[in-house]
């Protein structure tokens, strides 16, 4: 049994020294329109930012402000596109659009009412933020928001789009 | 075969490796990713404020997902284990306690048609026939465990068909599913439509039940069906969401066993522009609650999920009172405004000010007897039970919720947040007991940041909520310091107000964060009260003791 394990950890280990691919998972703009998470991920070789959030998650807005405050140096900088991925079931996926409009966000977002993206990507809580590379491969992530955490995301994605180490 | 089986994973491995090895290999292999958490509690007897010890010492609840994709092909499984289960999770008699693989599933796409095999979720419309998901914070997991096809019959045109049995902890209901969805995204399919600013969706779904029961009294239905039909109309910057759901007899503990069909309504308009949104919601549903077990209760087997449209409060003290639908009946409605002041005017300052108002409020609806011999409360099993007019709002209210929000940021370092919260809390009713009376709670919020030049911050959180009822007044104070990477918290909540004794409900803890990886530990006393994720609620115990959670995605 011993060795069982050992052999299937060795695999799962081997398997998980990939940068890791976006899942084909469908996903709702906030027209109401059915999209493919593959068809939003492409940024022309440029880094997309991928984050999870809920309307009822203060750290979420937190982050998501912090991101909106600096997406204009951001993307002039490193190119950088920014998602998100709201996890808000039917309690609250209806007010996500007047919600997102209402905080001036100009980032594109998506809603995942059943938690079939969230499930792809192994998210536990919200927030949870992917960083894509040019290829579109998952190459950094980082769980929860603590504040000044956004200044560590942008040395991330600085250092991604010029195609250095994040180490 | 064990041995082979072994020799058959190392070559895996080492296949892998090699494949590594080779620079700019294409990625032909497959990927495996998955998560980890582990929440554990080590519990301290406490009889001030009524918490209890274990015989384990300490209650662990693990669970470890691991999926594996390649191409058009992925499959995955959880593992999940209870030893034993903390408390306030559903466990009646020990039933969730164990370990074991209880998700396991395999999906294959092409083109337009995608199969999934074993465990899956699924939510047609806003769920009001059928929605099947996990919320693992309450111990939720109504995992459908079957056969799904979904497949685009033309673009904007998809089709969902299912049969299933439901997870019930280890093991399945009794009930089986078979459920039809389609929607049609008019846009979509008509090209010429593609840039209309009226935009257009409907759906309809169908959910039939299968249980055999031979019941000593009453001729049950082996077979209940529900259905619905839903329509999404935005033009511009309105948005209309509409979605009507209707449920044949369906005898069951929630419904004390009577023969009247069911119906819900859910309306959701909206109107949305940059600064500026706004959202009016009503809803009516008597008698919808949909089980794959009709002598099912609390959060087992649910088919359906009947959304709140109540706001969901996060800040510690207005979640004390938190709304939960009423299946058997009942109206609600909300407004809610959401605005942004705009940046450098007196009020909206160099940041803009971002301003909330939200207003709900829920009553019972309007039942009348069936005969002069029959009540209407408690239902008599058997019977049609009452009768209702449609969208009929009755005297009693559930619940009401106003609430003022405004955020905003003084400078780069200084954030904050202020809250006034009033609530009303028909007690008996939304805890299912009688004599309490309702309650009415006014409570107050004030949320400061100050953050530092290394990217550490310092957050502080005052909060008092003034009540008469119940356990009386609370105010809470908590401070929180955080560097890159790191948090520390520290909080006293404090029952001034009870007039039996006046309780500290203190706690202590820091946490780590590391790329996908938490670590938290805390120490400190929890108040017996209500958890509610979603809309959903479960019951939380006081305790006092040693909380410690691990999680990681890889």
């Amino acid at each position: 049994m011993n060795k069982i394990i050992l052999s299937l950890s060795l695999v799962i280990f081997a398997l998980s020294m990939f940068a890791q691919d976006v899942p084909a998972v469908q996903l709702k703009d906030l027209n109401g329109k059915t999209v493919n998470t593959k068809s939003i991920i492409n940024n022309n070789g440029k880094p997309v930012l991928i984050s999870f959030f809920a309307t009822w998650c203060k750290p979420c807005i937190k982050e998501l402000n912090a991101f909106n405050e600096n997406y204009d140096d951001w993307k002039e900088e490193t190119g950088v596109r920014i998602i998100a991925i709201s996890t808000d079931n039917s309690r609250s996926s209806n007010s996500v659009g007047p919600f997102v409009k209402s905080k001036g966000w100009e980032f594109d977002v998506y809603l995942d009412e059943n938690g079939d993206f969230k499930r792809a990507m192994n998210v536990g809580e919200v927030p949870h933020t992917f960083l894509l590379d040019g290829k579109g491969k998952i190459v950094w992530q980082h769980k929860t928001y603590l504040d000044g955490d956004e200044n560590k995301t942008f040395d991330v994605i600085k250092k991604v789009s010029k195609g250095q180490p994040i180490k | 075969m064990k041995k082979i089986f072994t020799l058959f994973l190392n070559l895996a491995g080492l296949g892998i490796f090699s494949l590594l090895a080779q620079e700019n290999t294409e990625n032909n292999s497959g990927q495996i990713t998955g998560n980890f958490q582990t929440d554990a509690q080590y519990y301290i007897e406490d009889q001030s404020i009524g918490a209890t010890a274990v015989k384990e010492y300490m209650l662990v609840n693990s669970w470890a997902n691991f999926i594996y994709s390649n191409q058009n092909f992925s499959a995955g499984f959880r593992y999940e284990g209870y030893m034993n289960t903390l408390l306030g999770y559903p466990n009646s008699g020990g039933i969730n306690d164990g370990i074991g693989i209880p998700f396991r599933w395999a999906m294959f796409s092409k083109d337009d048609l995608e199969i999934t095999v074993g465990n899956f979720y699924e939510q047609f419309g806003n769920g009001l026939v059928l929605r099947s998901y996990e919320e693992k914070m309450l111990g939720i997991d109504n995992a459908l465990d079957g056969f799904r096809i979904k497949y685009q019959l033309h673009k904007g045109i998809n089709l969902t068909g299912l049969i299933a049995k439901q997870r019930y902890y280890w093991n399945h209901g009794p009930g089986i599913i078979r459920g039809f969805d389609g929607t049609i995204q008019i846009n979509e399919v008509f090209q010429s439509l593609e840039e209309s600013s009226l935009r257009l969706n409907i759906g309809g779904s169908f959910v039939s039940k299968f249980q055999h029961e031979d019941h000593p009294l009453y001729n049950l239905p082996d077979n209940v069906a529900a259905m619905s039909g839903r329509i999404m109309i935005r033009y511009k910057n309105f948005d209309i969401n509409s979605e009507y759901a209707y449920k044949f007899n369906d005898p069951s503990l929630d419904n004390s066993y009577i023969f009247k069909p069911g119906q819900a309504l859910l309306i959701n308009t909206s109107y949305a522009k940059k600064g500026l949104g706004i959202v009016l919601s009503t809803k009516w549903v008597d008698n919808m609650a949909f089980r794959s077990d009709r002598n099912a209760s609390l959060t087992d087997l649910n088919i359906n999920q009947l959304p709140e449209i109540t706001k969901n409060h996060i800040y510690v003290l207005p979640a004390f009172y938190p709304y939960a639908t009423q299946p058997n009946g009942e109206w609600g409605a909300k407004a809610e405004i959401m605005y942004k002041i705009p940046k450098n005017t007196l009020l909206g300052g160099k940041y803009g000010t971002n301003v909330s108002l939200n207003y709900s409020r829920a009553h019972d609806i309007k039942k009348t007897q069936i005969n002069d011999s029959t009540p209407v409360f408690p239902p008599a099993s058997g019977t049609y039970g009452y009768n209702t007019k449609f969208f009929s709002i009755g005297d009693k209210l559930y619940f009401q919720d106003i609430n003022f929000e405004i955020s905003k940021k003084w400078s780069k370092k200084i954030l904050s947040n202020f809250s006034y919260v009033y609530l009303i809390y028909n007690y008996d009713v939304l805890r299912g007991i009688t004599g309490h009376g309702n309650v009415y709670a006014h409570i107050g919020i004030v949320d400061m940041t100050y953050k530092f030049e290394n990217s550490s911050a310092l957050k502080t959180e005052i909060q008092h909520m003034f009540t008469k009822q119940d356990e009386g007044s609370w105010v809470l104070g908590m401070i929180e310091y955080s560097l890159p990477g790191w948090f520390f918290t520290v909080f006293d909540n404090w029952n001034y107000g009870n007039p039996e004794s006046k309780k500290h409900y203190y706690s202590i803890g820091f946490g780590h964060i590391s790329g996908g990886t938490r670590i938290q530990l805390s120490y400190g006393k929890q108040r017996a009260g209500v958890m509610c994720i979603g809309g959903v609620c479960r019951n939380v115990p006081a305790s006092n003791g040693v909380f410690v959670s691990i999680s990681s995605t890889f």
